[in-house]
């Protein structure tokens, strides 16, 4: 057992702080998770105070006795600076999105109470892929949580997506002969296709399908009902 | 029913720079709400009342981001006069649809839309020294002034107007719960 915010918290060998909580129960905000791939400890909006140290839950081993404080004044307002900081970085424009209202990055923006970027908007550009005959890619919505890339290469054992690049450059990339997603094995069946907590991989057919209001996070936020797509609920328990 | 007046009415103003004046509409989508506002606020400069300066005002209402020299100005004027500036909508808080134009250059816009575009006749690019210079990339307000408060939305719905006129009568900040916090 260890304790999160008080609460006592029962796990199993080889579980991680956040597969802990939300095993119990409990959410711990996150975007680069997937509780059916290797954490990634990227986005590091899992940050809980730990001995002290701020650590991100989903690459920290629980341990017996640890004392993990997740709901703190403090660790409310780093995540909110960190989403800012996502918003700023790309092209982040909420009115045309397709996914607007079942966007991770969005509500978890609603829900720790983020009005606006706080930071300049950084306004990338990015190359944008629409080769493929049934998937468009949208670099400007990308948050490079490499949940496309693991779900490529654990699951579809494809490796079509992966990131590439480093510091300001990273980015989404296929592994094709011309660097297009057309030109790979790519499939709408791949479960990557079907991962992206944002607008980045989309269908190129069916968007919009449902009306404002209706959208999985319109009127319940996150930490409720946990990080879904439309097409993959159940996945991942608060 | 009974209202409390304040001692002096809130004095708003109002205006749309590189926005479409959906939010306008939006604040006025208020229905019955709106007419108990006559014994609380009144207008300065907006589109609602046609007059063109701002005087000394409360608040200060912007929709829409910076795309030209006289959205420069007027967001200047405002903050000088208004107490609260008030980014209003996703226009004014991201740069919003309009700043879907930063993929290119402003030379691309202009003969994109005036020379080469579909159905163009008498092709030229408007250069008349009366048009306000575009400015090479549109941004939001909070690059170029303070601002106080946010309204995100597109638009923000009209309960989030309401909460941030009472908010200003009650002297606190606005508080947007989470069915009036959206950004599309």
């Amino acid at each position: 057992m260890f304790q999160l915010d008080g609460n006592p918290i029962a796990f199993s060998k080889g579980d991680s702080i956040l597969q802990a909580a939300h095993k119990a129960g409990y959410y711990i905000p996150h975007l680069c998770f997937h509780p059916d791939f290797k954490a990634h400890g990227s986005c590091r909006l899992c940050v809980v105070d730990v001995k002290g140290k701020t650590v991100s839950a989903c690459t920290q081993p629980a341990e017996d006795k640890l004392e993990v404080y997740s709901d703190t004044a403090e660790l409310r307002q780093s995540r909110l600076r960190l989403i800012q900081l996502l918003f700023a970085e790309g092209n982040h424009y909420c009115p045309s999105c397709e996914v607007s209202g079942n966007c991770q990055l969005q509500a978890l923006a609603y829900d720790l109470g983020m009005t606006h970027y706080h930071y300049d908007p950084f306004s990338p550009l990015r190359q944008q892929d629409g080769s493929h005959s049934q998937l468009f890619i949208d670099q400007d919505r990308c948050i490079q949580c490499d949940l496309c890339g693991r779900a490529s290469q654990e699951q579809d054992l494809k490796s079509v997506y992966l990131l590439a690049g480093r510091g300001q450059d990273t980015h989404l990339a296929f592994r094709s002969h011309n660097g297009q997603l057309g030109s790979t094995n790519a499939s709408m069946d791949d479960r990557a296709a079907h991962i992206c907590p944002v607008g980045c991989i989309l269908p190129k057919a069916g968007n919009y399908p449902d009306i404002a209001g209706e959208r999985l996070y319109d009127k319940i936020p996150i930490h409720t009902q946990g990080n879904h797509r439309r097409d993959e609920g159940g996945q991942d328990e608060p | 029913m009974n209202h409390s007046v304040p001692a002096r009415k809130v004095r708003v103003a109002t205006c749309s720079l590189a926005g479409c004046f959906g939010c306008h509409m939006s604040f006025l989508d208020m229905d019955e709400a709106i007419v108990p506002l006559i014994e609380t606020i009144e207008f300065d400069r907006s589109p609602l009342t046609d007059i063109k300066t701002v005087s000394q005002c409360d608040i200060g209402l912007v929709e829409g981001g910076l795309c030209n020299e006289e959205n420069r100005e007027v967001l200047h004027q405002f903050r000088q006069h208004c107490t609260y500036l008030v980014a209003v909508g996703a226009c004014a808080i991201n740069g919003g649809v309009p700043a879907m134009r930063n993929h290119f250059s402003l030379q691309e816009c202009l003969e994109e839309s005036y020379l080469n575009g579909i159905g163009v006749v008498d092709a030229q690019i408007p250069s008349d020294p009366e048009l306000p210079a575009l400015l090479p990339k549109v941004t939001p307000l909070q690059t170029e002034v303070k601002i106080d408060f946010f309204l995100p939305g597109c638009p923000p719905p009209a309960a989030a107007f309401l909460e941030l006129i009472q908010a200003v009568l009650e002297n606190r900040e606005p508080q947007l719960n989470y069915t009036i916090r959206r950004f599309d």
